[in-house]
C-alpha cells in the first residue's frame, strides 16, 4: 500500500515538475513573441497559412455538417413545442458559445497540432535545431515562436469559419430541406444573441488556440529524438490538447454563467 | 595556452547518467591543422564536438577556444563565438523545407543585412566550391547523402569561419562521395586558412587528411601523433583500432554472464 502512496506521490512530483518547466517554457515563448512579431512577421504570415489556411477544408466540411445535424435535432425536437423557428437561436448559441471554439479547437489539435508536433520533433532528431544553435540562431525565435503565434492567430479565426459554415448548414437543413421560415430563422437569432454570448466564443477560441499551440510546440521540442519519441510526443499532443480544452471550456463557461 | 593553439581542452570530466564518457581528458587543437579525433564507437567523439561547442556542459575541467573559456560565456557572448565556428552535422542537418540555395544563404540572412545580390554571389561561390551550384534549386530530400552533405559543408563555411568541425564526414557515404569529401577537407582548410576538427572512425580516409590525430578510448586520449606515428606504434588497443581487428584490448564481446552458465539458465538462479 505504502509502494502505491509512493507511485502516486513521485507521479505528482513529476507533474509539478513538467507543469513548472511547461510554464516557464510559455514565458520564453511569450517574452520572444513581441519581437518576432514585428521583425520576423513574414514567418508568422507563413506559419498562419499553414496552420488555418491548410486546416480550412476540414474545418468547413466539419462545420457544415455539425450545422446540418443542428438543423436537424433542432427541428426534430422544437416541432414538438411548435418552436421550430427558434432552430436558428438554438443552432447559433451552440456554435457561437460550445460547438465553434470546442470542435474547431479539437479538429485543430488533430489537424495543426500534430503536424506542428511532429515537424519540430523531426526537426530536433535530425538535428536540424541542433544545426541552428551551432549557427548562432535561437531556434526558439526562429522556429516555436513563429508556430505559436501563427497558431494563436489562426484558431479564433478557424472557430469563426467553423460557426459560419456551422450556420450556413444548419439553414441549408432547417429553412431549404425542413421549410422553416427564412425570416424567422435569423431575426430570433439576432434577437436572441448578444455581444456576451459572441465574446464567450471568442475568448474561449483564444484561450484554445494559446493552449494547442503551445502544448504542439513543447511536445515537439521535447519529443525524443527517435522514430518512436516524435510518434509518441504527436500521439501526447492530440490528447493532452483534447483533455485541457475540455477542462478549460468547462471552467470558461463557469465564468461566464 | 600558445598561440599555435585554437582549441585546448584541459582534465575534461564528462558523465552521462551513471557512465563516465570522459575522465581528465586533455587534448589540443592546433591553429591552421586538420585534427582528428578518432575512437572506437559509443566512446563520446560527438560528444566531445558538442562540448567543445556548448551544446553540452562538462562537469569538470576547462574548454579554451582562442584562449577564452566558454563554460564562462553569457548566452550573447556564446552565440557570437559560435558565429566564428562552422559544423557539419552528420546526416548534414539541412533545414528540409527550404532549398538548397536557401540553405546556403540561412546564416547570412539571419545574421547579416546584406543585399540578395550579393547573397546569391557568396551563395553560389560557396556551392560552386563543393560542386554542387548546379543543384541551388533543388529541395534537400532530392539530394543523395553525400550531396546533402557536401550542401551542409557549403552552408557551414557560408560565414567564413576560423574553425570547421566535422561530425562523421565520411559515414554511409559511396567511395567517389568519400573522395570527394576527403578533399573537400583538405582544401578548404588549406584555402580559407582555418582550423579543422574531423571526427571519424573511417582510419584509412582520415589518415590521408588529418595532420594530427587524436585516438580516445577509456574517457581519456588512449595515443595522439601523426597518422603514420599511430600506425606505427606497439600499444594494443592502438594497433587493434588502426588495422580493424575484431578482438583486442576492446572486445569483440560486449560484457555479459559466463556464455555455458547463461545457455544453462543458472545466471538466473
Amino acid at each position: 500500500m505504502t509502494g502505491i502512496f509512493r507511485e502516486i506521490y513521485y507521479t505528482f512530483l513529476d507533474f509539478l515538475e513538467t507543469f513548472g518547466a511547461l510554464q516557464l517554457f510559455f514565458l520564453r515563448l511569450l517574452a520572444n513573441s513581441p519581437s518576432i512579431f514585428v521583425r520576423r512577421f513574414r514567418l508568422v504570415v507563413h506559419q498562419v497559412y499553414n496552420t488555418g489556411a491548410l486546416s480550412l477544408v476540414i474545418i468547413m466540411v466539419c462545420g457544415l455538417f455539425v450545422g446540418g445535424v443542428l438543423g436537424l435535432q433542432g427541428h426534430s425536437n422544437l416541432s414538438r413545442f411548435n418552436a421550430e423557428d427558434s432552430v436558428g437561436t438554438f443552432a447559433a448559441f451552440s456554435l457561437l458559445k460550445e460547438l465553434g471554439p470546442v470542435v474547431t479547437a479539437l479538429l485543430f489539435a488533430g489537424r495543426a497540432g500534430t503536424a506542428l508536433a511532429s515537424e519540430i520533433g523531426l526537426m530536433k532528431a535530425t538535428d536540424q535545431l541542433s544545426a541552428m544553435e551551432m549557427m548562432a540562431i535561437n531556434p526558439l525565435r526562429r522556429v516555436l515562436v513563429p508556430r505559436f503565434l501563427g497558431g494563436v492567430i489562426a484558431m479564433p479565426l478557424l472557430a469563426a469559419v467553423f460557426s459560419m459554415t456551422g450556420l450556413l448548414g444548419a439553414h441549408v437543413v432547417a429553412v431549404s430541406l425542413l421549410g422553416v421560415d427564412p425570416g424567422a430563422f435569423w431575426q430570433q437569432m439576432q434577437t436572441s444573441l448578444d455581444l456576451r454570448d459572441v465574446s464567450e466564443g471568442i475568448i474561449k477560441s483564444i484561450v484554445f488556440g494559446i493552449v494547442g499551440s503551445l502544448l504542439a510546440v513543447w511536445e515537439g521540442y521535447n519529443a525524443i529524438p527517435t522514430a518512436e519519441g516524435v510518434g509518441r510526443a504527436t500521439t501526447r499532443t492530440v490528447v493532452i490538447t483534447a483533455i485541457s480544452v475540455l477542462i478549460l471550456d468547462f471552467m470558461i463557461t463557469a465564468i461566464f454563467i | 595556452m600558445s598561440s599555435d593553439t585554437i582549441v585546448e581542452i584541459r582534465d575534461l570530466d564528462y558523465s552521462r547518467g551513471h557512465r563516465q564518457i570522459f575522465k581528465g581528458l586533455n587534448i589540443s587543437i592546433a591553429r591552421g591543422k586538420v585534427t582528428a579525433v578518432m575512437g572506437p564507437s559509443g566512446t563520446g567523439k560527438t560528444t566531445l564536438l558538442r562540448l567543445i561547442t556548448r551544446q553540452l556542459v562538462p562537469d569538470r575541467g576547462t574548454i579554451l577556444v582562442d584562449g577564452v573559456d566558454i563554460s564562462r560565456l553569457s548566452q550573447t557572448e556564446l552565440f557570437r563565438l559560435r558565429k566564428r565556428f562552422g559544423m557539419l552535422f552528420q546526416n548534414g542537418a539541412l533545414l528540409t523545407d527550404i532549398s538548397v540555395f536557401e540553405n546556403v544563404a540561412f546564416p547570412l540572412r539571419e545574421h547579416t543585412r546584406l543585399p540578395n545580390r550579393l547573397i546569391r554571389h557568396i551563395v553560389l561561390t560557396k556551392l560552386h566550391a563543393v560542386g554542387l551550384r548546379g543543384a541551388a534549386d533543388m529541395m534537400p530530400s532530392e539530394l543523395s547523402g553525400g550531396m546533402a552533405r557536401r550542401v551542409a559543408l557549403a552552408r557551414a563555411m557560408v560565414m567564413d569561419p576560423d574553425i570547421l568541425i566535422y561530425d562523421e564526414p565520411f559515414v554511409g557515404l559511396d567511395p567517389i562521395s568519400m573522395g570527394v569529401i576527403v578533399r573537400l577537407v583538405r582544401k578548404m582548410n588549406d584555402a580559407l586558412g582555418i582550423s579543422s576538427i574531423v571526427v571519424s572512425h573511417d582510419v584509412q580516409e582520415i589518415s590521408t587528411v588529418a595532420d594530427c590525430s587524436y585516438l580516445i578510448s577509456g574517457g581519456t586520449v588512449a595515443a595522439s601523433g601523426s597518422p603514420d606515428e599511430l600506425s606505427n606504434t606497439r600499444s594494443e588497443l592502438v594497433r587493434q583500432f588502426m588495422h580493424g581487428m575484431a578482438d583486442g584490448p576492446v572486445p569483440f564481446h560486449f560484457s555479459a554472464p559466463n556464455y555455458a552458465e547463461q545457455l544453462l539458465g543458472r545466471d538466473t538462479e
